[in-house]
C-alpha cells in the first residue's frame, strides 16, 4: 500500500437526473487512473450516506426541496473545495422548467391529470421532502468555488478539470468543452 | 491620406461617418456585441461593445471614429464588465439551454462562452415570460428575449410592418406584438419576413426546424464567436 494520501472525495446528485454522474463513468479506464490519486467519501458510487471531512466535493443538480438544502450543506461543511457540477447545479436546469407553473397545478398534472392516473393521489408522506415553490441553483444557498458547466459536462471535460483541479493549477475547460448544453 | 484609430495597438483605418465597431468589423477586430447588427441602424442598447476611447468608456456600436482614438478593447476589465452584463442577461430570463433549440447556434450563448462565463452568478429572477405558439410557422418565446430590438428594427425598417415593439419597465420590460390581440399569429408577421431571421437568441424560431443541425455541426460548437465573426461574411450574420 502506497502511504502517499489520497485526495478525498465526495459527490451526490441533488435536483438531477444522475447524467452527470454516468458522464463521471464515462472517463472509462481512466477511472482507474483517478483511483491511484482519489478516494470516494459519500457517493453514489459507494453509497455512503453521510459526508465525512473531504478535500473536494461535487455536486450535480439542484435543489428543489428541504432535503436538497440539508445535504447540500452537509457537503459545504465538510468539503474544502466545492463544485458545482453539470447545468441544474448551475442554473436550475431542466427541474427549473417548472419555475412559473404553479406547484399545485404542478402536482395535479403529474399525480392526478395524467391519463391512466384515475383515482391518483398526490403523495403526502411525512417522511418526503417538503417540495420548494421555485428550483434554485446551488450557489444561491451556498458558496461554491468551481464550476463545471454542460449538460451533462462530458467525460472528456470532467477529467480536465480534475486533472487540472489534482494538479494544483486553476481548473480551465478548453473552447469545446465549455457548453451549457 | 485615410484617417486611423488605433485598437488594442492596431492601427486601422476609417471613413468619416463610421462608428468604432463598422471600423473594427471592416478590420475583421471582434467587439463583443448581441444588439448590434450592421444591416440595421445602431440600438445601443446591451452595453456589451463597450470600449474605451482615449481612456473614456462608449459603446463602440454608437460611437463616432475619430482621427487617433486610442482605443482598448480586450482587456481584462472590459471584459469582466462585458461578463457581467451577460450574467446579468442570464438571470432576468430564463435561459434553460439543454432545452432551447437555437443552443450551439445562440449568440448569447456564444459570447457568454468567448468570456469564459462559467456560471450566471447572480440570483437568478425566473422571470414569468409569455410564450406564443399562435403563428402557425414562428414561434415566441419571451423567456430567451434580451430585448435587444433586432426584431423591432427588421421589422419596422426592412418589412416596413412594425410587428414589433417593447413594452414596461425595468425586470417588467416585454417584447409585444402590434396585434388587436397581441398574439403573433393575428398579427402581420410572416416567416419570410425578415425579422424572423435576426434574433440572435432563441426568442423567435422557425417552427418544425429545431435541432435539425446535430451537435457537433453547430455554428459555435467548435469555432468561437469571435473567430466566426471574423472569418464569415458580413459580422453580426447568422444562420
Ligand atoms: S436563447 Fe441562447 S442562452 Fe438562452 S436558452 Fe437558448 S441557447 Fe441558451
Ligand atoms: S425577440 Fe429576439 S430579436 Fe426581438 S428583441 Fe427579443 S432577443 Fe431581440
Ligand atoms: S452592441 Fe453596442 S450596445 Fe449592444
Amino acid at each position: 500500500m502506497s502511504d502517499v494520501k489520497k485526495v478525498r472525495i465526495a459527490t451526490c446528485s441533488l435536483a438531477g437526473c444522475f447524467g452527470c454522474h454516468m458522464s463521471l463513468l464515462d472517463i472509462d479506464e481512466r477511472l482507474f487512473d483517478l483511483l491511484e490519486a482519489v478516494e470516494f467519501d459519500r457517493t453514489p458510487l459507494t453509497d455512503i450516506k453521510h459526508c465525512s471531512p473531504c478535500d473536494v466535493g461535487i455536486v450535480e443538480g439542484g435543489v428543489c426541496n428541504a432535503e436538497n438544502v440539508h445535504v447540500l450543506k452537509e457537503f459545504r461543511k465538510n468539503c474544502k473545495v466545492l463544485v458545482a457540477m453539470g447545468a441544474c447545479a448551475i442554473t436550475g436546469g431542466l427541474p427549473a422548467m417548472r419555475n412559473n407553473i404553479d406547484l399545485w397545478d404542478c402536482f395535479q398534472e403529474v399525480y392526478q391529470y395524467e391519463g391512466g392516473l384515475e383515482g391518483g393521489q398526490i403523495p403526502n408522506d411525512r417522511e418526503l421532502p417538503l417540495p420548494f415553490d421555485k428550483v434554485h441553483p446551488i450557489y444561491e444557498v451556498v458558496k461554491v468555488d468551481y464550476f463545471l458547466p454542460g449538460c451533462p459536462p462530458s467525460g472528456e471535460a470532467i477529467w480536465k478539470f480534475l486533472t487540472d483541479l489534482l494538479a494544483g493549477r486553476e481548473p480551465k475547460l478548453d473552447y469545446e468543452q465549455l457548453h451549457y448544453d | 491620406m485615410s484617417k486611423t484609430i488605433t485598437i488594442d495597438g492596431n492601427e486601422i483605418p476609417f471613413a468619416e461617418g463610421q462608428t468604432i465597431m463598422d471600423a473594427a468589423m471592416a478590420a475583421k477586430i471582434y467587439i463583443p456585441h448581441l444588439c448590434h447588427n450592421p444591416e440595421f441602424k445602431p440600438h445601443g442598447s446591451c452595453k456589451l461593445c463597450t470600449v474605451r476611447a482615449n481612456g473614456r468608456a462608449v459603446s463602440a456600436c454608437t460611437m463616432p471614429a475619430g482621427e487617433g482614438m486610442v482605443i482598448e478593447n480586450k482587456t481584462g476589465e472590459l471584459d469582466d464588465e462585458r461578463r457581467a452584463i451577460v450574467q446579468m442577461l442570464f438571470v432576468e430570463g430564463n435561459h434553460l439551454c439543454p432545452t432551447c433549440e437555437k443552443s450551439g447556434n445562440c449568440q448569447l450563448q456564444a459570447v457568454a462562452y468567448c468570456l469564459d462565463m462559467m456560471s450566471p452568478h447572480y440570483n437568478h429572477f425566473y422571470p414569468p415570460r409569455e410564450v406564443d405558439a399562435s403563428h402557425p410557422d414562428v414561434f415566441l418565446d419571451r423567456n430567451r428575449c434580451i430585448l435587444c430590438e433586432l426584431c423591432v428594427r427588421a421589422s419596422r425598417d426592412v418589412d416596413g410592418k412594425n410587428v414589433f415593439g417593447l413594452s414596461g419597465r425595468g425586470i417588467g420590460s416585454r417584447l409585444v406584438v402590434n396585434s388587436a390581440s397581441g398574439r403573433l399569429g393575428d398579427s402581420t408577421f410572416a416567416v419570410t419576413d425578415r425579422a424572423a431571421q435576426v434574433c440572435p437568441t432563441g426568442a423567435i424560431l422557425i417552427k418544425r426546424q429545431g435541432f435539425s443541425v446535430p451537435i457537433g455541426s453547430r455554428i459555435y460548437d467548435h469555432k468561437p464567436i469571435c473567430q466566426v465573426e471574423t472569418e464569415g461574411k458580413s459580422g453580426g450574420e447568422h444562420e
